[in-house]
């Protein structure tokens, strides 16, 4: 075994340790989010396609370098871009906007509603 | 290639901020622990990545032996799969997380399968003596291969391309033993003799394991497939780390690895069932899924809106226990609305969260969340179930097995599995379709207990109605 590997097989099962206790604390109601963000962070692998292209130079090689980057690429920006949309979306409180909504959905109001959503009239009470 | 192998040259100084950024990668999950920081842990990840990423474009522009070709190959390639990651995220609806999770698993482990394949690929085209392979190619390419087509099975039975019934077939477990056997056996072979050939037996061969292995599991195993997938991604990325050398892929692979394995064991402790069991199938695919025990004959009682929004407007505290079945039926926008009504008339109204609610851990906090209701009012199953006790109505909406009382006995499907305790509410309505059987095959006794009423209507229509029901009784 050589040095190098053994200093990255330490990496890893530290890394695993650290990531079981981290992981562990994250409530129920973040799951989803969590996976999502995990989904993004082994998007790192666009890392390991990049380097390919130290010693891509055949057709095969560009090909095999192209699909990993695609793949890679994929997941690394889909992954954060969906986990950040459902982040947002989790409030300790309800948001206020939707009461204006509300209203003119009763039908009172519903000028005023709408006035309000597009932001004419503030001000006046 | 990447090389940090003893002396510290520029390549080491690189390994340096892999390590910065395996830094933040733990700093951001770790902000994910509340969700009033989990914000701020993604962004902090998604920094780490930036980083990580430039940091790696220094190094090829450093090593100089990026051909014209090999740079527009490669930036095209990440432009264009940026572009259809991106389109993806922002289109896709809440309820259909669970598919592009899954689509992200399947090309996270093809790109960790492809770069040890290119590694094999590259070093014998230049003719360099393999020698033997190492493990670390091996199990990458098993892994990753395996992850890919499993994980595109997954998503095309939640998305409905492939029917969400486990598929079994006679002999379908002798061809998933063979397949297992055969890349396993390679595997083996390679480490002794480096052969391209076997290689390419052995991706197949894994390939092919990938669908056998997904095929057979019916859509409510979902939750922990999806989990072990995405631990099988997170490994697969780790031993592509230890192929190329690189410490952000091992660290970033050991906690994804890990995070999958703690929700794989979460989901499958929340079903009552083990991997083994839940992977081999065989429940609720008709060989054991007979209905024991149900009272049959006994006599449910069914409701009307105008009845069951009573009951409601006039509780004390109303506790809602959403299933699949409200994911199914797009109605988490209409549960919201009416809990809303409910509140503004003076009801305390809370979610109760079973684990396994929904397609994927987690589901059901991500659906409600979109429709506005605040996280605290999304409580988990061991926080609310001695509230039940002290609830007026529970309302069940599309949730059956997790409601079941008959997981307190022994000797039935889902014996020992832990349930919301919603029988224990002064008055139960269950908002379903019709009477049909859970994923279990079994009778749910809660609909034929002396409490409980049956408001037989889709989940959504249901919502409409008895909002507007409330609506007109308060006022």
């Amino acid at each position: 075994m050589s040095a190098a590997l053994l200093t990255d097989l330490t990496i890893f099962i530290l890394a695993l340790l650290v990531g079981i206790e981290v992981i562990g604390k994250v409530p129920a109601t973040l799951h989803t989010p969590l996976m999502s963000a995990t989904n993004a962070i082994h998007g790192i692998v666009l890392v390991g396609a990049l380097l390919i292209g130290v010693t891509a130079h055949t057709t095969v090689g560009y090909i095999l370098g192209f699909v990993a980057a695609v793949f890679a690429g994929a997941n690394v920006v889909g992954g954060y871009v969906v986990t950040g949309r459902m982040l947002k979306m989790f409030r300790k409180k309800a948001p206020q906007p939707s009461q204006p909504e509300l209203e003119s959905l009763n039908g009172h109001k519903g000028l005023k509603g709408l006035a309000d959503r597009v932001g004419i009239g503030r001000g006046q009470s | 290639m990447t090389g940090f192998t003893g002396h510290v040259g520029f390549a080491g100084y690189i390994q340096l901020v892999y390590v910065l950024v395996a830094v933040l990668f733990v700093v951001g999950l770790h902000l994910m622990n509340s969700p009033a920081t989990a914000r701020r842990g993604n962004q902090v990840a998604m920094v780490g990545m930036i980083i990580a990423v430039a940091a790696t474009f220094v190094l090829l522009i450093h090593a100089g032996t990026v051909t014209t070709t090999g740079w527009i190959v490669l930036i095209a390639g990440a432009l264009i799969g940026s572009g259809v990651g991106l389109y993806a995220a922002q289109r896709v609806q809440m309820t259909a997380m669970p598919q592009l999770v899954s689509a992200f698993n399947a090309v996270g482990g093809g790109a960790a399968a492809l770069v040890a394949i290119y590694g094999y690929y590259d070093a014998e085209s230049r003719g360099s003596v393999l020698g033997t392979t190492s493990v670390f190619s091996v199990l990458d390419v098993l892994i990753g291969s395996v992850t890919f087509s499993g994980s595109i099975i997954a998503a095309g039975k939640l998305q409905g391309f492939i029917p969400s019934q486990p598929f079994i077939f006679r002999g379908s477990r002798l061809i998933n033993m063979a397949l297992a056997v055969i890349a396993l056996g390679t595997g083996a072979f390679l480490f002794s003799t480096a052969s391209l050939p076997a290689m390419l037996v052995l991706v197949l061969a894994a390939l092919a394991f990938g669908v056998m292995m997904v095929l057979p599991i019916g859509g409510a195993d979902m939750p922990v497939v999806i989990s072990l997938l995405n631990a099988f991604t997170g490994t697969a990325v780790a031993m592509a780390g230890f192929v190329i050398g690189n410490w952000a892929l091992i660290v970033a692979g050991a906690l994804v690895g890990a995070s999958g394995s703690i929700l794989t064991k979460l989901m499958a402790d929340a079903m009552n069932r083990s991997l083994a069991n839940i992977i081999i199938g065989g429940f609720g695919t008709g060989d054991s899924a007979v209905a024991i025990g149900g009272p049959v004959d006994a006599q449910v009682r069914s409701i009307a809106a105008d009845d069951a929004a009573i009951q409601l407007a006039y509780a004390q505290k109303v506790i809602i226990v959403p299933g699949y079945g409200l994911a199914a039926a797009q109605a988490q926008h209409g549960v919201a609305e009416l809990a809303k009504v409910l509140e503004d008339h003076g009801v305390e109204v809370s979610y109760a969260i079973h684990p396994v609610a929904g397609r994927m851990p987690g589901h059901m906090n991500v659906l409600l969340a979109e429709a506005n209701v605040p996280y605290p009012q999304l409580v988990e199953m061991e926080q609310i179930n001695p509230e039940f006790a002290r609830t007026d109505v529970a309302l069940v909406i599309g949730a059956n097995d997790v409601t079941n009382p008959a997981a307190r006995r022994p000797g039935n499907e889902i014996s020992g599995m832990p349930i919301l305790d919603v029988d224990q509410a002064k008055s139960i309505i269950v908002v379903k379709r019709s009477m049909g059987h859970g994923y279990a095959g079994l009778d749910n006794e809660l609909y034929y207990g002396p409490k409980t009423s049956m408001y037989f209507s889709d989940a959504k229509k249901a919502m409409t109605e008895l909002t507007a029901a409330v609506k007109t009784l308060v006022g």
